[in-house]
Parts: C-alpha cells; structure tokens; sequence
C-alpha cells in the first residue's frame, strides 16, 4: 500500500455529523413539513448565495479531514519485508498544496513580494559583504528582473482567473442540462430562464458566487506556485496555508461543539419540561449552577489540566499532530458542557408549553407511553428550535475558538487556526515596520466565514419561525 | 328622514390576491344599532378596518366611498383621518385582554385617549373617573390606578368601551365585543352598550356571527357573505322571514330544544376561497336550491320587503312564488330511548381537583386553587350528560380529571364498578380504550407533523388494537368514512383541511379505538354555526349508532338544549343543579341557573323574556366565598346563604337543587 489512512477523532466525528446531515437531509426530503421551510432556505437569494461559501469552506474542511501517513521510499540496499510509512500524518488538503507547505522562506516577506521583509547580510559573488533584502527561495524566483513582477502577477491572474471560468462554463451547462432534464425543456430554454432569473431557485445568483469563487480561486491556484500571495510568517510559512488550514480548526468548533451539547441539551431539556416536579428541579438546579461559573474560567482549568496530563504522557500519542487533535476535541467538549444550558432553557419552555397541548393529552388519553410521546409528539415539534440555536450558536463559537487562542487557552499552539494566527500577530504589529498580512488574512478568512453563517442563520430562522410564514 | 350619519357606497377591499370586501353598501342613522353578521372569514371584520382605515400592511381599498355625514373618509389625508378616529369614529375590539398595555394603569391608558380629545388639562382626570362611572365601573377611583391584570375579562371590555367613548363619538365599530365573555358578562356588556346609546344618542355599527346578539341589540341587519353583502333588513323582518337561502339555513341550523329529535340544516362545505373572480351568486356552491343561472349570473338586489332587500336569483319577479316556498322539512332523527333506567356506566362521586398554590423560596404550599370542589355526576349509557358553565368554573377540568389527564386530589371515579382515581399510568391503560376525549380547538389538537393516518392510528398502535402500519391506515380510512370524510385522506397533513374538518378527525381518531364514553369538552365552540350544526349532527347520529355515552362539556345553553339528556350546572367547581335537560332548562330552581338562561341571547326578537342580569364575575376559585358560593352574586340572597354551603335537595327524582330556597320535595 502506497499510504495508510490515520483516523484522528475529530475526524471520525467529522464523518459521524456529514452522515448525521445526510440521513437528516435524507429524511427532511420525505416529510413535507420539514422540506417546506428548507424550500423556503433555497429560494432565498441570500440562503442559496451563504450556502455556495459555506459549502467551499466545508469542501476545504472535508479535504483537511482525511488524514493519511505516506509510504516512505525504501532505503537503498534495505532487505526488511516491512513497509515503512512517514511519521508525519498529512491530509488531503497538504497534498493538494503540497508546494505551498514546502515552499517557505527564511522568514517574513509581504504578500507577492519578491525580497525578504528584513534586511540581512549577503555575500557577493566578488567577496563583498552587503546588507540588502535578500531574493526570496521560492517567490518570484523565476524572474529575472524583480521590478516587472507586475506584469508577471497580471498575466497570471487573468490566466488563473480564465482557466477558473472554464471550469464554472463547464458546471453550468452539466447543471443546466440536469435541470433541464429534469424539467423535460431544452437546456438552452434553461440556460435562458437562468439568465433572466426566473427560476424558483435563485441560480443566477449561485452561479455567480461560484463563478466570483473559482475565478478567484484559478487565479490564486496560478499565482501561488510563483508567489507568496498572502507572504509568509515569521518561520517564512506561506500564510495562504495557514489560513487554508485553519478552516479546519474553526468548522469543527463551530460544529462538533453543538454535537457535543446537543444530546445533554435535548434530553435534559424535553425531561424537564415533560416530567415536571423532582426531574424539573434537579435539571433546573444543575444547569443554573452551571451557567453560575464563569466559562473563560471552566474553560482555562480544564485546558491547563489537559496539558498537564499530556505532558505527563507525552508517550501516549503517536504524533504531534493527534496531540494537537485531541487537545481540539477536548476544547470542542468543554465548550460544549458551557454552552448548553441555553438550548436547554429553550426546550424546557417549549416542552412544558406542547405538553399542555391537545394533541399530548389527546395521546396520554389512548395511553401512548411518555417515551413514544416525546419521541413523536414534542421532539418533532422542538426540532425548529434546535436548527435556529445550532446555527446562531456557529458563528459565536468560531470567534470563541479566536478568543480563547489568543489568551492561550485555546487549541494547541502547533494546530494552523485563525485563533493562533492573531496572537501571534500580536507581536507583529507592534513591529517597525509592521506586518500586516497575517492578521488581515485571518480577518478575512474568518470574516467571510462568519458573516456567511450570520446571514444563513437569519435566512434559516425566517424560513423556520411561523410567525413570519404568512408575510413571505 | 335626516341624512344617515354613515354611507358605505361600493366599498371593495383587497389584500394580497384576495378580495376580501367587494362592493359593501351601508347605510347608519344617529342612534341606530345596526348589525353586520356574517361568520369567520367572510369579510365583516375588514370591512370596520376599512371603514377606519387601518387595515393591516397588505390590505388596500380598492374602490367605494365612506361618508361620515358627508365626509368621504377615504378622501382625508392620514392626518385628517387622525382627527376623525376616535372623535367621531371609535372602535372596540373582540379582545380585551390583548387590547390594553399591560404595563399602564387603567386610568392612565383611558386619559391618554382623553388627552387627544379634550382641551383642558385639568380636567382629565375628572373626565376619566366621569367615564369609568358611565360604562359601569364600582368605585371607578380605586380602579384607574389598578393594571389591566387586576381587571376581570368583562371588567376590560368595559374600559375599552370607556376609552372609546373618550372622544365622544358619533358611531362606535363594535367588533365581536362580547364573543371572548361568558353569557353573564356579555350580557352585561350588551346592556352597557344600549344605556349608553340610549342616553347619547350614539350609533352602533356591531359586527358580530352570533344570531342571538343581533337579535337582542339590533334595529337592522346585514348578512354577509364571502365578502359581499347578501341580505339587509330590519331586525324584526329578517328574524321573521329571512329571504336569502343562506340567511334561512344559518338561523335553520341554530340549535334549539325543539329541534330535540331532529336533524339541524347544517349548510355543506365551506366559504369559498376570496383570491378568484366570481361570475355568478358565491353561495352557490352550498345552496340546495341554486339554479342554471346562479353559476353564470351575478344576482341583482331584490325587495322582498319594505327596507328588505336580498341578493339572490329566487328573488326574480318570475320566481317569487317559489321563494317563499319553505324548505323540505328536515329529516327527522330517530331517537333511541337508550338506557333511561340502565345503571350508569360512569360513576363520579365527590370528586376534588385541587392545584396548590406555592410561594417563597422553599415552595411552601400557601393555599389551593379549588377548581373542582366536590362534584358527583352519573353518566348512563347510551345518553348524553351535559355539564354546563361558564369560564373558570372548573368544568373541563373535570372532564381531564375523570380520564386521569390530570390527577384527582379526592373523591371517585367508578368506571363499569372498577375504580378509576388514583390508578397508575400503566393500569389506567386497560380502560383508556373505553373512555375517549375530542377537544375544543381543532387546530391546536393534532400534531401538526404527522399524517391524518398516523393521527387517528395512534391509539390503535399503543393500545396494540392494530399492529401493522397498512391495517391502522385501512382502519383510520374506514373511520374517516364514518365520519364523513373521504378515506383518501389519510395521506394528507392535518393543516390541509377546514376547522369542521379536523374536528371530524378528532372524532375519528377518539373512535378509533371503540370508545363507551367520550368527554366532549366545548367541541363546537371554536366553529361557525353551520360547521357547528353539522358536527352535532354527526355526534347524534355516532350516538344512535354506536351507543355511546356523551359527557358534553359546554357553556352554550342552545346546543344543551339540542343535544343534552341531563344537564349538570356547574359554579366555581361544584355542580349547583342538576337534572333532566327539561327540568334544568324549563323549570330551573337554582338562581344561577335561572340568570344563565336569561343570559343567553335567543334568535327571536319577538321572544319575551325576562331580564336577569348578574352583576360583578365569578369569585377566583382559590378564595371562594363562605357559605353558598353563589351569594355575593345572587338577586335572591338571604342572611343565611353566607353561613353554610347549601345541602343537596331533591325536587324531584331527578333534579337536585344546592340551594336553601329551594324546598325539598319527597
């Protein structure tokens, strides 16, 4: 075998939620009830415009996800049957950019820059010791004369950005075709009624955020084989990568951490509502003793204990890498126990108002058990409740995951996340001349990634909330 | 005759695709009351949002002309029309709990309305206490600086009716005002409205579905329908000859005892849908006597009358004759005498629903709320026992008690001699398939997320009656049958269908499971009075047919009197008489009893009854009064009531009496 798969935790529960949303999307699609607001999602501009940038955040974190160990080449004159693999676990997403994690610098160089950031002492040819900005490695090494990098940079952007549109050329028309199939009209009638916008699905406006997306996306992929487009760090990583890494790192808080809470919040909450009396008191008592802590802080301990034990066991794990791995899930968990009791505030209300209903007493009249209650009576009709809270609560908890890296309690200080790239731009813009190009691409990248979610959470709680369905 | 103070003239009304009012021409005197009456969804609420022009975002008049002596009010400016309301046109909503600023007092919110009106600043607040005194209100200087919270709901409509009248208006839209109140209350309310209109010469435009009220109130009518104006008259001519077969077949279809026996005329389907173009009458879907033309032509106005005038094709010069002609007598009932004398089936003996009141940190109980207090009810088999009263008097939650939704504090509740109160969930099961409930609210009664199937299968499935999905979907068609629906509709979802609809679907889903006994709490009170006749209709006959015992909870004496072999009266959580519904109703002997059937507006404005008016509401039921809890209330009351709670006397075989007036027989 030329690789051996690794499969960190996060990963598997990574897998775990996509086959969770399928199976739910799955059985969404049956029930007209639940495909009725999810319709209303689609048809909205902004719903399908957010769901376009979600999905290429989420393709860049699924790619991250599948993590591998490659076969090393076996050692001249080596006799030994057994295959030897690399320590280094790599993902999909570093094979694909493989040149951008190779590539790095000696040090800090801006973004399409040709010279290093600092200044350093080089040898001429002729013995001379001159101190200069030295040429860089990697970017722009194939120029002969640094100052025409313009043109250079143009030349290949256009192209990148042409070679990106080809490709969106080539999805419309595969997607008109399907569409057109399915609707038995020819795809150019289909093209045409794209084009004008008079869809019920928004296309036009998915297809150009995907169009904007992979031009821009061809003209980096061009671009970044020459240059440093984002420059590079500190240690001379490219910062392109970084930011690409740290998707990873903030889909998964955003995440794993309401699949975390979302059974203790679901189970405690409808328990304390149905049941009442004993039940109701002791969850009550327990979440409000909760919320009474200050999270920062249950959060500080518990990370500090974690790297305590793990220092102490250093030769419990494999790699670096499943360190770094388990210090997420562990961050993912605790954020969760600190996060849940809003949710289950919320279902307790809500359950203690639907087990008043006529429906509920209907059903305890026929002698349906509390269990089969719940289950089919309340947890269907809580389920709104549940999507408007998970997807609110994403974007909090991605810039959480920020926060608290920047006060050092976050993931591991080895783990690529937006969190870390601030706090270590921290010292940089305290820095004569300063760098700027890290902060600016985690900004950039996390922003996109928030306000995508804000605006597909404000989509999602209209399309869900009944009292504005008779206004749409 | 003097011009009329108001003339609607071919007002039309949209919103979104609907047209909701179309062509409405009215006319007011001063002074007169004039009614609109027309059941949910026909139009008539928008056609008072139109008049005051403040209809919700979507909505836009489309045509017509309102004049307020002379006035075109869809000409003024925003800022003009300002200045109209609440000067000259006020109007009062249908709830008053919803209608008042919880966070204001009573005072503040009614000076507010003064303020726009009045001059003078200092004469506010004696002009507030001045109008809390006109619409009724006791000691009106405690009262201003109370919460709207501390008001009961009849308390409430009499400061919106207050605040209204702080303009000094010439007409006030009186929108439902008494439907969300007991038949006391309303009556209160009524007779509020008519003094003060007697003494300021005030006009009442009453929008109202209740026949009843218009009877009582009104000097001329107008009956609409799915948005139009189908029939006006005066009070006294329509009630006498209704001309329009839809005006014919609403009063036909009215409960009352002498329909006792008979099938009531419910009108089939529902109002048509407002958002398409009509070409012909838009009653003649549901009219039994429609003919080619009324599909094809729009239906000119008729006199049938002096001042009576009708929107229909039988109306035709060529066809008075036939117009006239009554409708074929409704088919009569056959009525089983079923278990007159049998032993009762269900036997509840001093049964108590007490809630404890908690306060303070460690939830120490300070107090109970006695919504049940002690009452014994016997139910045979075969009829129907209806247990009458007004809001809060603990009725449906007797009704819960006695299937175990909510558990009893004391008392028994023998089912067939097996004793029911106290038994656990798990025990409780084997009887759950003989005792049934159907609720009151339609909507709120069927999980909005599941198939009518699955709806109506449920009880098959927990009770193990049926154990395969296909069997309970044969069965749930089978019973949608019986109901009158069509089998297919198992497939669909609950939110497809009309109020009388799913009401069916309730009954087909308590039936699933071959219940003996069905507690119907207030099952028609949610639906239109023709929706209304046809599911007491079908109670009826699922009643002849099945032989099922009824335990009919209720407020509304008419559909007592319809369909009730034994009435029990309820007040503040005891039964106060009972006894056979000819009894309880003809003879009543209990005070309370004799001033709810006073209460109770009847469709004839011919009938004469005697006023009896109840003053002040219902004591809260965690303080009742000592002694009888009637007597604070009572016309009647003695020294004597406030000492002890009367003890039961027999009348007659039958009839039982808590009162110390009433001497005992035998």
């Amino acid at each position: 075998m030329p690789l051996m798969p690794v499969v960190l935790w996060t990963d598997a529960l990574l897998y775990l939620l996509l086959v969770l949303l399928g199976g739910f999307a799955w059985h969404a699609a049956r029930h007209e009830h639940l495909r009725a607001p999810w319709r209303r999602v689609a048809r909205s501009r902004i719903g399908v415009v957010t769901l376009v940038v979600l999905g290429c955040y989420l393709l860049v974190a699924v790619l991250d996800s599948v993590h591998l160990r490659l076969r090393l080449a076996d050692p001249p004159g080596a006799t030994s049957a057994e295959t030897r693999y690399s320590p280094e676990v790599l993902s999909l997403l570093d094979l694909a950019l493989d040149g951008l994690r190779s590539q790095s610098e000696k040090t800090y160089s801006a973004p399409f820059a040709t010279h290093l950031y600092v200044k350093e002492a080089i040898e001429l040819p002729d013995g001379r010791v001159l101190r200069d900005y030295p040429r860089l490695v990697h970017g722009g090494a194939h120029l002969d004369d640094p100052d025409a990098r313009g043109l250079d940079i143009l030349w290949r952007g256009l192209l990148g950005a042409l070679l990106g549109l080809a490709l969106w050329g080539a999805i419309l028309f595969a997607l008109s075709a399907a569409l057109a199939r399915r609707r038995g009209i020819a795809p150019a009638l289909m093209r045409a009624r794209i084009k004008a916008g008079r869809t019920e699905v928004p296309w036009r406006a998915a297809l150009l955020t995907l169009g904007l997306i992979l031009a821009l996306v061809g003209a980096v992929a061009l671009l970044a084989g020459h240059y440093h487009v984002l420059g590079t760090d500190k240690v001379g990583e490219d910062v392109l990568y970084q930011a690409l890494k740290s998707v990873r790192t903030g889909l998964l808080i955003g995440t794993l951490t309401t699949l975390v809470m979302l059974p203790a919040a679901l189970l405690l909450g409808i328990m304390a509502g149905y049941f009442r009396g004993w039940v109701d008191d002791l969850i009550q008592y327990l979440y409000t003793t909760l919320n009474a802590i200050p999270g920062v802080l249950l959060i500080a301990a518990a990370v500090l204990m974690l790297q305590v034990y793990m220092s102490n066991h250093a030769e419990d794990f494999a790699s670096l890498v499943e360190r770094a791995d388990l210090r997420l899930l562990f961050l993912c968990l605790i954020l969760g126990v600190t996060s849940w009791t809003g949710l289950c505030r919320l279902l307790r209300g809500e359950t203690l108002k639907l087990r008043e209903s006529d429906y509920v007493q209907a059903a305890s009249a026929l002698g349906v058990g509390h269990f089969t209650i719940i289950g089919r009576h309340i947890l269907p009709n809580v389920m709104h409740i549940v999507l408007i809270t998970l997807v609110l609560d994403f974007s909090g908890l991605v810039l959480a995951e920020a926060v608290l890296s920047y006060v050092n309690i976050g993931v591991d200080p080895t783990m690529n996340s937006w969190g870390n790239m601030i706090n270590g731009a921290r010292l940089e813009l305290a820095r004569e001349p300063v760098v700027w190009w890290s902060l600016s691409a985690a900004f950039v990248f996390m922003f996109t990634l928030v306000l995508a979610a804000n605006l597909f959470a404000d989509v999602v709680r209209d399309a869900f909330d009944p009292r504005l369905r008779g206004a749409a | 005759m003097s011009a009329p103070l108001l003339e609607v003239e071919g007002l039309s009304t949209t919103i979104g695709a609907a047209r909701v009012v179309d062509g409405v021409r009215l006319e007011l005197a001063r002074g007169e009351t004039f009614a609109l009456l027309g059941e949910s969804g026909c139009g008539k609420s928008m056609t008072a949002l139109s008049l005051m022009r403040l209809l919700p975002p979507a909505g836009r008049i489309e045509a017509g002309a309102v004049r307020l002596d002379g006035v075109d009010l869809l000409r003024l400016s925003e800022a003009e029309m300002r200045r109209v309301r609440g000067a000259r046109l006020a109007m009062i909503f249908q709830e008053p709990q919803t209608s008042l600023n919880p966070v204001m007092r009573i005072g503040a919110q009614i000076a507010e309305a003064v303020r726009l009106h009045a001059g003078a600043a200092a004469a506010v607040d004696a002009r507030v206490l001045e109008l809390l005194r006109a619409v009724g209100i006791p000691d009106p200087e405690r009262r201003a600086r109370e919460y709207p919270h501390q008001l009961s709901g009849g308390m409430k409509q009499r400061v919106m009716i207050a605040m209204a009248l702080a303009g000094d208006p010439e007409l006030l839209i009186a929108d439902e005002p008494t439907t969300a109140l007991d038949v006391t209350i309303q009556a209160q309310v009524l007779g509020l409205l008519k003094t003060l209109q007697q003494q300021s010469g005030l006009a009442v435009l009453l929008i109202t579905h209740d026949l009843g009220v218009v009877a009582e109130t009104a000097e001329r009518l107008a009956v609409m329908y799915a948005g139009e104006i189908v029939e006006t008259a005066t009070t006294a001519a329509f009630f006498a000859a209704p001309a329009h077969p839809y005006s014919r077949m609403l009063l036909e279809s009215l409960p009352t005892a002498d329909k006792r026996g008979a099938r009531l005329a419910a009108i089939p389907g529902r109002v048509p849908p407002l958002d398409r173009a009509f070409t012909g009458c838009r009653f003649v879907e549901r009219c039994p006597r429609a003919l080619a033309r009324c599909v094809e032509q729009l239906p000119p106005w008729h006199e049938a009358g002096a001042g009576h005038w009708v929107r229909c094709h039988l109306w035709d010069a060529d066809l008075v004759d036939t117009a006239t002609v009554a409708e074929p007598a409704v088919a009569e009932g056959e009525q089983v005498p079923v278990g007159e004398d049998a032993a009762p089936l269900l036997e509840v003996a001093d049964l108590k629903v007490h809630f404890p009141i908690h306060r303070g940190v460690l939830r120490r109980v300070v107090g109970q709320v006695r919504a049940v207090d002690g009452v014994s009810l016997r139910l045979r088999p075969g009829r129907t026992l209806a247990l009458v009263g007004e809001s809060g008097c603990g009725k449906t939650t007797a009704g819960k008690a006695l299937l175990q939704l909510i558990a009893p504090t004391a008392g028994s509740i023998r089912y067939q001699g097996h004793e029911l109160a106290g038994l656990s969930h798990r025990r409780m099961r084997r009887f759950r398939k003989d005792l049934q409930i159907i609720f009151q609210d339609p909507h709120a009664s069927m999980n909005p997320r599941m198939l009518v199937g699955d709806v109506i299968g449920e009880g098959l499935q927990a009770l193990g009656l049926a154990r395969t999905r296909p069997e309970r979907l044969r069965r749930a068609a089978e019973l949608l049958e019986l109901v009158g629906m069509p089998g297919a509709a198992v497939e669909r979802y609950p939110h497809e269908f009309s109020g009388g609809q799913r009401q069916r679907i309730c009954i087909a889903r308590a039936l699933a499971v071959d219940p003996r006994v069905i507690v119907c709490d207030e099952p028609t009170s949610a639906l239109d009075v023709s929706v209304q006749a046809q599911i007491l209709n079908l109670l009826k006959d699922l009643q002849a047919r099945l032989g099922l015992s009824y335990l009919f909870i209720t407020h509304d004496l008419s559909v007592v009197a319809y369909l009730a072999h034994e009435v029990a009266v309820m007040y503040l959580g005891r039964v106060v008489e009972q006894g056979r519904v000819e009894e309880v109703l003809e003879r009543p002997r209990h005070p309370y009893t004799r001033a709810l059937l006073s209460a109770v507006p009847v469709a004839d404005p011919r009938a004469e009854r005697r006023t009896l008016r109840l003053e002040g509401d219902m004591p809260s039921p965690s303080a009742p009064p000592p002694g009888c809890h009637f007597h604070p209330r009572c016309p009647e009351a003695r020294p004597e009531c406030a000492l002890a709670y009367p003890e039961g006397r027999a009348v007659s075989a039958t009839h039982r009496v808590h009162c110390i007036l009433v001497e005992a027989e035998g």
